[in-house]
């Protein structure tokens, strides 16, 4: 197996008011075949084999479900490839090379330490509305509540968003869009959404504005670093939705 | 007026006010063309036009009071917006890539602003005549607007601020158009790529029309016609 030595740049802050910078490392002998936190792993061995602190950063399935892990890889929410920092593998890289890694940066998403930063504000604003009720008691028959198939596809495409927060970080104005798109598209478009339709958008969108993420310019750059492929068009839709909750909520 | 306030208050509901607006202005981009062209079929046909839309002294003044209150809040919601915005990412990563890049997005509000100034100038120029002398004893009165377009365009610096704000222009709505449809919620899969293009060909075709005219005027195709 092919081996890298590669040059690395890496936002290390001790805390979330501490000032933080770029220190420079280098990773030696990293296989090809290891993941970008792999990768992160080996090099936190060898800082902590000379007593430095280790690199914290955010991971935890490590299989591109949960969309906990982060990182800005060359100024890229989850570099070069279309997927998740965790799925991405070292072959992107080649010897030699000098990699820039900083956290995922916005007002809303403040930086805890080094490359974690708290994207509890998007649990904020699912809490907000993300929801349906249901009663509780034994579950109804599967079938009894009709879904279009091209409500259930668009639904299930939106519901692919894992809330990594990678659009914020590559919106140059740290818009929540395609992540309120996403989940607002989801519940708005499916049956069971309907009775909270109006409410739940005003309340996403309402705590979005509230937690300090900026307005959408439509620039379009949280499509491209999207790892569920959620498309823009769910913001046109969250546009629309809200819009018509506004105007119904003010004639009520 | 709560709703109102409210509704300029959230995110979504200023974008609209930007998107509605532009809209009108669009609009208008393109009634103002459809006037301009006329001067290609001579100065009869132009001035009676121009004396036409002075006739009604009631509805322009609506007309130009609706333009200027949609242009104010275009230019003064983008800009509260843009505030926001820059506050929303006060800090910036070093390194920073784009992965949708296109120059028209990245510069909507430099091109604006650079259109706001060239309005004013236009205004100056044609509308009020401020900065013309020989805009005020024009050989077919007050409404010749042949003669007065052709002098003005005959000076190459002129000619070459309005080309630059038409294209300017052009450039804002290639983004712009396709932007507003978003916003408005217009825009789906299948709708994507045709809006797209349609944008672009609409603000190209807006571009070729109003060149055309300080164009014709430096290659002295279009010269003032003695009454
Ligand atoms: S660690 Fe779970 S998605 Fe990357």
């Amino acid at each position: 197996m092919k081996h890298l030595n590669l040059k690395v740049k890496v936002w290390r802050q001790k805390n979330a008011s501490a000032e933080g910078g770029l220190v420079e490392y280098e990773a030696r002998n990293i296989p090809e075949d290891a993941s970008f936190l792999e990768m992160l792993d080996i090099l936190n061995e060898q800082l902590q084999e000379k007593g430095e602190p280790a690199i914290a950063f955010d991971h935890d399935c490590r299989e591109g479900i949960c969309g906990m892990c982060s990182l800005s890889i060359n100024g890229i929410p989850h570099g070069p490839s279309a997927t998740t920092t965790c799925q991405l593998y070292m072959r992107h890289f080649k010897d030699g090379e000098t990699i820039f890694i900083e956290p995922f940066r916005a007002r809303a998403f403040p930086v805890l330490r080094d490359l974690m930063v708290d994207r509890s504000a998007f649990d904020r604003i699912q809490q907000a509305g993300g929801y349906i009720t249901a009663r509780t008691g034994s579950a109804q028959d599967a079938n009894a509540i009709l879904i279009p198939k091209p409500a259930a596809d668009k639904a299930m495409e939106a519901a692919a968003c894992i809330g990594c927060g990678a659009c914020v970080a590559a919106c140059p104005n740290g818009s929540a869009m395609l992540f309120v798109g996403a989940k607002a598209t989801h519940l708005n478009t499916l049956p069971q959404g309907q009775p909270e339709r109006n409410q739940r958008t005003l309340a996403m969108v309402r705590k979005m504005d509230a937690e300090g993420f900026g307005n959408c310019s439509n620039h379009y750059e949280c499509e491209a670093v999207c790892p569920a492929n959620i498309p823009l068009t769910v913001i046109s839709q969250l546009n629309r939705d809200f819009v018509k909750a506004a105007v119904s909520e003010s004639v009520q | 007026m709560k709703f109102l306030a409210s509704f300029y208050g959230s995110s979504i509901g200023k974008k609209w006010v930007v998107a509605l607006t532009g809209l009108m202005l669009v609009g208008y981009v393109v009634g103002h063309l459809v006037g301009n062209l006329q001067i290609f079929a001579g100065p009869e046909q132009i001035n009676q036009y121009a004396a036409m839309l002075h006739s009604m002294p009631k509805a322009l003044w609506v007309i130009r009071a609706v333009l200027i209150a949609g242009l104010f809040l275009h230019v003064f919601t983008t800009l509260k917006l843009a505030a926001e915005n820059k506050a929303a990412k006060a800090r910036q990563n070093e390194r920073r890539a784009s992965t949708a890049p296109k120059p028209a997005k990245k510069t909507m509000v430099l091109s604006g602003l650079v259109l706001l100034s060239f309005i004013v100038y236009h205004l100056l120029h044609f509308t009020v005549r401020s900065t013309d002398p020989r805009f005020h004893s024009l050989p077919r009165g007050e409404h010749d607007v042949h003669t007065m377009v052709i002098l003005g365009f005959q000076n190459p610096l002129v000619s070459g601020f309005y080309l630059l704000s038409v294209f300017l222009l052009c450039m804002h709505l290639s983004h712009g158009l396709q932007s507003v449809l978003q916003t408005l919620g217009i825009n789906s899969k299948s709708l994507r790529d045709t809006l797209n293009k349609g944008g672009q060909t609409v603000s190209w075709i807006l571009f070729a029309g109003y060149a055309s005219i300080p164009v014709a005027v430096l290659l002295n195709k279009l010269t003032v016609v003695a009454p």
